[in-house]
């Protein structure tokens, strides 16, 4: 099966102020599948993650090198000439913590149309469902759609979070460690929730949990000081890694 | 064996021993709030014990008179609550927007450091200072005279610090998980300052406008030295008047004085009746002073309640 390349990241450099994080990462990232980014805490895995919808632009000393390219048509979304709304309007990201808005729950889901200035309300209100359907939160929100967010539990938050992102209709959605902060069963649901989610965006997730890697990714890429250590298919990396550094710390030698 | 002491008993003599410092500590620290509430409650209670039985209607809505008995206060609370107005009218937006700018817009470099150390500052300087600056700026340079507007920008001035220091503190309070997740859904500066960051610290700077409003009331060295009377027997013009546009702004040119001043100018009397309309005085601005603070309690807390992360 011929799969295709969603965007490219090629010898992507980043720096914060003096400080080397990146020093040159190359991979491509499949569409329709599940790409994760897993190493050692300061591996560069969620700079990286960061890097796809210009997030390090919030915050000065921010500097990147090299190309990611966004197909088709090949952008480089981290062109000096692309403006980072763009970026962020066809790429949406999940945060490790839930980071629900102190609105309503209707608010949250409808805010990326909000912003891009939609008015029509059937439309919004589809768009609401269909999210809500996506992330796996809509029976149990359906009928407090207008009370607030921040009164759901952490599993449902992030949820909420994921069906915000996916109510614009991303090209790819990112995941950074979406369920560090959650309990196992709410784990257990989004990680079902990516496998579904495939089928229709290209799913980035950065993850700290090797099982889950295992689990929901088609893809692995094994970072480790800022470099690539070793890409491939999941099942590649996790039984028959090329690297020994992969393979010492996909068993538990080191991270 | 007539060394063997019992361990526990060495403990607890031990523990007893360290408990005397708590104890110390504490009533030294309990004195200590007693001096200070204790001396603020006499004279609040003095003030009210002259003062209260005074109040009346009438003392509303008299106007200042040679006879102690027949003098009121109109002039003066109409005069306060006219620059208060437009106190709030100038240092308001001006300073919810330097707050806004200085902490999401403005770069952070050694220039919005020195703006930031000399807005703290400028909290801190003697108010008499900003009376003076107001003398040759409003009253000698733009000619707007011992105006009601005048006393109004003065007070905003001097205001102003308060408000954009505490607006940044409320902004700051927002976290950045809330930035960065209106940002990743593709929302411009402004819609994400407009749709969260202002909404979700409202309770912040509205404590901080009603705190400085509050402060602002109670200010007399700058208006005296910008030249307020402190005998006015009559009101501004009416912002209502029976003619199109119906509205009319002549009262921010008129002169006026301010309850602290007719307080002042009653004290300096040797009559002790204009001194019981003093203490009267007093009183209404110590309760106007406490419902605002009161006031900025409430939204605090209200807000607060609805906003957790």
């Amino acid at each position: 099966m011929d799969l295709n390349v969603r965007a490219e990241v090629k010898n992507l450099k980043f720096s914060y102020g003096d400080k080397q994080v990146l020093n040159g990462v190359t991979l491509p990232i499949y569409e329709n599948r599940v790409t994760a980014l897993i190493g050692p805490s300061g591996c560069g895995k969620t700079t990286m993650l960061r890097c796809f919808n210009r997030m390090h632009d919030l915050y000065a000393h921010a500097n990147y090198q090299g190309e990611i390219l966004l197909h088709p048509g090949a952008i480089n979304i981290l062109g000096k000439e692309i403006d980072p709304m763009e970026v962020r309007m066809r790429i949406g990201m999940v945060f490790q913590k839930p980071n629900p808005f102190p609105k309503s729950i209707y608010e949250n889901v409808a805010y990326g149309l909000k912003v891009r200035g939609v008015k029509k309300k059937s439309f919004i209100e589809e768009q609401v469902e269909k999210s809500l359907q996506q992330a796996g939160l809509w029976n149990e929100a359906k009928d407090r759609l207008h009370s607030p967010a921040t009164a759901l539990s952490g599993g449902q938050q992030q949820r909420l979070c994921i069906a915000r992102a996916l109510a614009t209709e991303p090209e790819i959605l990112l995941l950074d460690e979406p369920t560090s902060a959650l309990d196992p069963i709410s784990t257990r649901h989004i990680e079902e929730l990516v496998q579904e989610l495939r089928k229709e965006v290209t799913i980035v997730i950065v993850t700290h949990s090797l099982h889950q890697a295992a689990r929901a990714s088609d893809y692995t890429a094994f970072m480790y000081l800022g470099d690539l250590v070793e890409f491939g298919a999941s099942e590649q990396v996790f039984t028959t890694p090329k690297d020994p550094k992969t393979e010492s710390y996909i068993t538990g030698r080191f991270g | 064996m007539e060394r063997e002491i019992n361990p526990r008993q060495e403990l607890l003599s031990n523990i007893r021993r360290r408990q005397r410092w708590d104890f110390a500590f504490a009533m030294m620290g309990l004195m200590s709030l007693l001096f200070a509430l204790l001396t603020l409650l006499a004279l609040i209670v003095d003030l009210a014990i002259t003062g209260v039985p005074r109040i009346d209607f009438a003392f509303f809505m008299n106007f200042p008179s040679r006879f102690p008995a027949k003098a009121g206060i109109i002039s003066a609370w109409v005069g306060s609550l006219c620059v208060m107005l437009t106190t709030a009218f100038c240092a308001i937006p001006l300073g919810i927007a330097a707050g806004v700018y200085l902490e999401e817009y403005a770069k952070k470099n050694w220039f919005s450091q020195l703006i930031e150390l000399n807005i703290i500052n400028l909290a801190g300087i003697p108010s008499i200072t900003y009376g003076l600056m107001a003398l040759g700026l409003f009253v000698y340079q733009f000619k707007l005279g011992q105006s009601i507007l005048t006393a109004g920008l003065t007070l905003g001035l001097l205001v102003l610090p308060i408000i954009i220091v505490t607006t940044r503190e409320a902004i700051r309070s927002v976290p950045n998980l809330i930035r960065e997740a209106s940002y990743a859904m593709g929302a411009s500066k402004w819609q994400t300052i407009r749709h969260h960051i202002l909404p979700y610290s409202t309770g912040g700077i509205l404590t901080g406008v009603i705190i400085s409003l509050s402060r602002a009331i109670g200010e007399t060295a700058p208006l005296i030295t910008i030249g307020a009377l402190t005998f006015i027997a009559f009101l501004p013009t009416s912002p209502i008047v029976g003619h199109v546009p119906f509205v009319s702004f002549k009262w921010l040119m008129d002169p006026f004085t301010v309850m602290p001043i007719q307080m002042f100018n009653w004290l300096s009397r040797p009559q002790e009746e204009f001194h019981v309309n003093a203490a009267a005085t007093g009183v209404v601005l110590l309760v106007m002073t406490l419902l605002m603070n009161a006031g900025a309690i409430y939204l605090r807390s209200r807000f607060r309640k609805k906003m957790k992360w």
